[in-house]
């Protein structure tokens, strides 16, 4: 066998900006073909806007970028494929034809891009190509089959598949272990084991840190758009890991009351939906702010609606004061004292296209009906300028379509509208996403304000900074489970972020 | 910052006519319409022409009121035209047939097209099928049915029956009042306002609003998403229901799919109507509007001597404009 050369990659002062915001700056990256590189940071690091830049998907950034020691020019999909580089997305939905074929889907960048002036499609071609790949990779799925019959995981190497298919020296994986289970991730280790015995260099996008360790040979370190450190994962440590990723700390000012914590309040027992919850067991108390902590794709958001009854759930009961709770939909959720300020405020949270005085009562609106039916528009409007008001939401009039606000403005409004309610548990998720830094504190006041009428708080966030601030307790969420339960006081993001990663 | 202000000012003053032509452009029709045939006609502007085009948009009114209910969820009904054809054909058998008295058989009438609405919500709201296709096969499913109810033939008083004697029913006085002016407008001014009402002064209504406007907002704002859409669905068929109803009570037969030709100018009228004096969304007031102007169009037209063949290709034109108002102006 001819030994194989290894071929470097460079990734030289790399920096990008959208409007406002600087994603990513000076940013250095080397890996070679052949290893696995791991790429960690936290939410925001500018990971996946780097992977992009290499990928094509960006045409303003500045830096060079050289392969084997030559610079190349990347500035469109089409130009990264050509020099080999090829990566696979989180959403593997978004990126396949679910009615056609698992050999049409491997082909389609050859049915797309190279049939020049051919018209006929060669089936016997695209199904022997396909099915040689597959065979490559040890995959065992039949290329007739069709692309919606197929599991996640499978979808997945489908994908994988398809970047091989040509040429390929560089494949960026970006959170690729994200939806899958413990024996489909090990089916995919063995095939970048296999990839990286071809000479391909995977690079290797996740939050879990435990299969880092596992597959990777290197590691590079990310933080707010910025190279921190790049490492050979033999020469470090999980801890290590973790603390360069956080970095200094940054000292954010949480309006941080102490507030009375009474008795129990609202008690989940053993809570399982049918695809990502496992036996969810938590309290909370009157006056609490509890955090359910976790990194993206951990389960927060599933849980928010799993107890808001959005999502079926499919065992575990909700207590509130001691009443069991039957809730098969959120209109039973809201009648039995819940209320949910959901993470898509856009889609879920907010009616962009009604009025500001529409949203705010929508979730109550019988309260403000004659006989249950008929709008008492005058009641209606004093309640909503009240609102406006005690939450200095920034609007010309009460009239004003939700639409036309600043996302903080629109987030308060979401918030606004279960203080109609007689709510007893308020479940946020993640409610500082997308809110600008004003907006962020009045907000964080609101919730406290809120505890110290003694309601019982669920915050949810990915943003541990938050966490650390704002709440009581905190659970913390991996894989769809509650790992670790902390006192805030007695912990610290590091602690957090350790058990969010997996560790044990 | 002088700048700002000084282009804020252009801006207000600066006449949006696409903005106008979107609000008001509906009612400016109307005008022009009326100006031109009353012009070209001295008999349009008669008081009996005006009650007769009143008369004639009435039944299309109705059926069109059923359908922007089902806008107003977000859904769409096409079911409408079968289902008026389906009350029309029970509620004379009813009479013809079966000897009933007009409160029985209006009852029956209106209770098996409640049925077809119970068919139709369920399918679309727990099947989760696609309202347009849904209903569209639900369109053929009720006129099948209706057409074998009737064997597929005409029913009129004194009807040869299948054993060859004649129908013995009659049907009474009372019932054929109700497709007669003044009540058939009665009865469609009551429609328009009692439903302008529903959706706009009541909590129901504000909700099939916030439906319509976003689902998944709505329902995790705890309204009961599902159960405003089977209404929706179920109201729909009921004004369907009347309509056909009154179209027994004016031709006193059931024809064969009679209510078949109303369904397109219903949607016409409901898709005219989202933007009547900027409304926006599907609306009552807004759709009587669009009726009228469906009625004056059909009527002056018919003056003018346009035969009746070619007056699919007008009305078919006025609402692919209607749409092209809706669409272009929600990008």
């Amino acid at each position: 066998m001819i030994e194989q050369q290894a071929i470097r990659l460079d990734m030289k002062q790399v920096t990008i900006e959208f409007p406002g915001v600087k994603a990513l700056n000076n940013v250095d990256f080397t890996t070679e073909s052949g290893t696995s590189h791991a790429l960690i940071g936290a939410n925001g690091a500018g990971k996946s806007t780097l992977m992009k830049v290499l990928s094509g998907a960006y045409n303003h950034y500045t830096g060079a970028i050289w392969i084997d020691g030559q610079a190349v020019h990347i500035r469109s999909p089409k130009d990264a494929k050509d020099l080999g580089i090829q990566i696979v997305y989180q959403e593997v939905d978004t990126a396949l034809i679910p009615y056609l074929t698992v050999g049409e889907n491997i082909m389609l960048d050859d049915t797309v891009n190279d049939m020049g002036k051919r018209q006929w499609m060669n089936w016997k071609r695209i199904h022997s190509n396909a099915k040689a790949t597959l065979e490559r990779m040890n995959v065992k799925v039949s290329t007739k089959k069709l692309v919606s019959e197929l599991t996640l995981a499978e979808k997945q190497m489908i994908l994988i598949a398809r970047a091989i298919t040509k040429e390929c020296r560089f494949l960026i994986l970006d959170e690729p272990t994200a939806p899958l289970s413990h024996a489909e991730t090990e089916e995919l280790f063995r095939i970048v084991r296999d990839l990286k015995k071809n000479n391909v260099g995977v690079i290797f996008i996740s939050h879990r840190l435990p299969e880092l360790f596992e597959i990777c040979d290197d590691i590079t370190v990310m933080r707010d758009g910025e190279f921190v450190i790049k490492k050979r994962i033999a020469d470090t440590n999980q801890n290590d890991i973790v603390e360069y990723m956080l970095g200094k700390k940054l000292d954010d000012q949480f309006p941080k009351v102490p507030i009375e914590i009474g008795e129990t309040n609202f008690e989940v027992k053993g809570l399982s939906d049918s695809d990502k919850l496992r036996n969810i067991d938590f309290y909370v108390r009157k006056g609490e702010i509890i955090g359910l902590a976790g990194l993206v794709g951990a389960g927060k958001t599933e849980l928010c609606k799993a107890l808001f009854g959005a999502s079926r759930v499919v065992s575990g009961e909700r207590v509130l004061q001691k009443r069991k709770l039957s809730i098969r939909n959120c209109n039973d959720a809201v009648k039995q004292g819940l209320a949910l300020v959901p993470e898509e405020r856009r889609k879920e949270g907010i009616l962009v296209l009604e009025s500001v005085v529409s949203n705010l009562t929508v979730a109550n609106l019988s309260k403000f009906c004659a006989y249950s039916t008929f709008l008492q528009f005058g009641k209606e409007k004093k309640e909503a300028q009240q609102l406006i008001q005690d939450l200095g939401i920034k609007t010309p009039n009460e009239q004003a379509k939700v639409k036309n606000l600043s996302g903080g403005n629109q987030q308060k409004v979401a918030i606004g509208k279960w203080l109609t309610t007689e709510a007893e548990v308020y479940i946020f998720d993640e409610p500082t996403k997308g809110v600008d830094v004003g907006a962020k504190k009045d907000i964080f006041k609101l919730i406290s304000q809120l505890a110290q009428q003694g309601k019982s708080i669920i915050y949810a966030s990915c943003e541990l900074s938050e966490i650390v601030g704002i709440t009581d307790r905190v659970y913390v969420l991996y894989d769809g489970e509650i790992v670790k339960e902390l006192q805030t006081s007695a912990t610290n993001e590091e602690e957090l972020l350790f058990y969010s990663t997996g560790g044990k | 910052m002088s700048t700002g202000q000084q282009r804020q000012v252009k801006a207000a003053k600066s006449f949006d006519f696409f903005d106008f032509l979107y609000k008001y452009g509906t009612i400016v029709t109307i005008l022009i319409l009326i100006a031109v045939f009353g012009t070209m006609s001295s008999s349009f502007l008669m008081p009996s022409n005006i009650i007769n085009i009143l008369r004639s948009i009435s039944i299309v009114t109705i059926i069109s009121i059923g359908i922007t209910i089902s806008l107003s969820v977000g859904g769409f009904d096409l079911s409408v035209g079968s289902v008026a054809s389906l009350a029309n054909a029970v509620v004379i058998s009813m009479f013809v047939w079966h000897s009933q008295n007009s409160f029985i058989g209006i009852i029956i009438a209106v209770a098996v097209c409640l049925l077809a609405g119970l068919l139709n919500s369920f399918m679309i709201v727990k099947m989760k099928i696609p309202d347009m296709l849904m209903t569209l096969a639900t369109m053929f499913i009720i006129q099948g049915v209706a057409l074998t109810y009737t064997r597929g033939a005409t029913v009129s008083q004194n009807m040869v029956m299948p054993d060859g004697t004649f129908a013995q029913g009659k049907i009474s006085a009372f019932f054929s009042k109700i497709g007669q002016v003044p009540w058939i407008i009665i009865i469609m001014l009551v429609v328009v306002v009692v439903v302008h009402i529903f959706l706009n002064y009541t909590k129901h209504g504000r909700y099939m609003y916030v439906i319509g406007g976003n689902m998944e907002a709505a329902k995790l704002s705890g309204i009961p998403v599902n159960k405003y859409r089977v209404l929706a669905y179920v109201l729909s068929a009921g004004f369907a229901a009347v309509g056909g109803i009154m179209l027994a009570s004016r031709v006193m037969t059931a024809e064969v799919n009679a209510g078949a030709p109303y369904l397109m100018d219903a949607v016409a009228a409901a898709y005219i109507g989202f933007s009547v004096a900027g409304a926006g969304r599907p609306n009552a007031f807004g759709t009587f509007v669009g009726a009228i102007l469906i009625g004056i169009l059909q009527n002056g037209l018919v003056m003018m001597s346009v035969p009746y063949y070619a007056m699919d290709i007008v009305k078919g034109t006025v609402l692919a404009f209607a749409l092209a108002l809706t669409y272009y102006k929600q990008k």
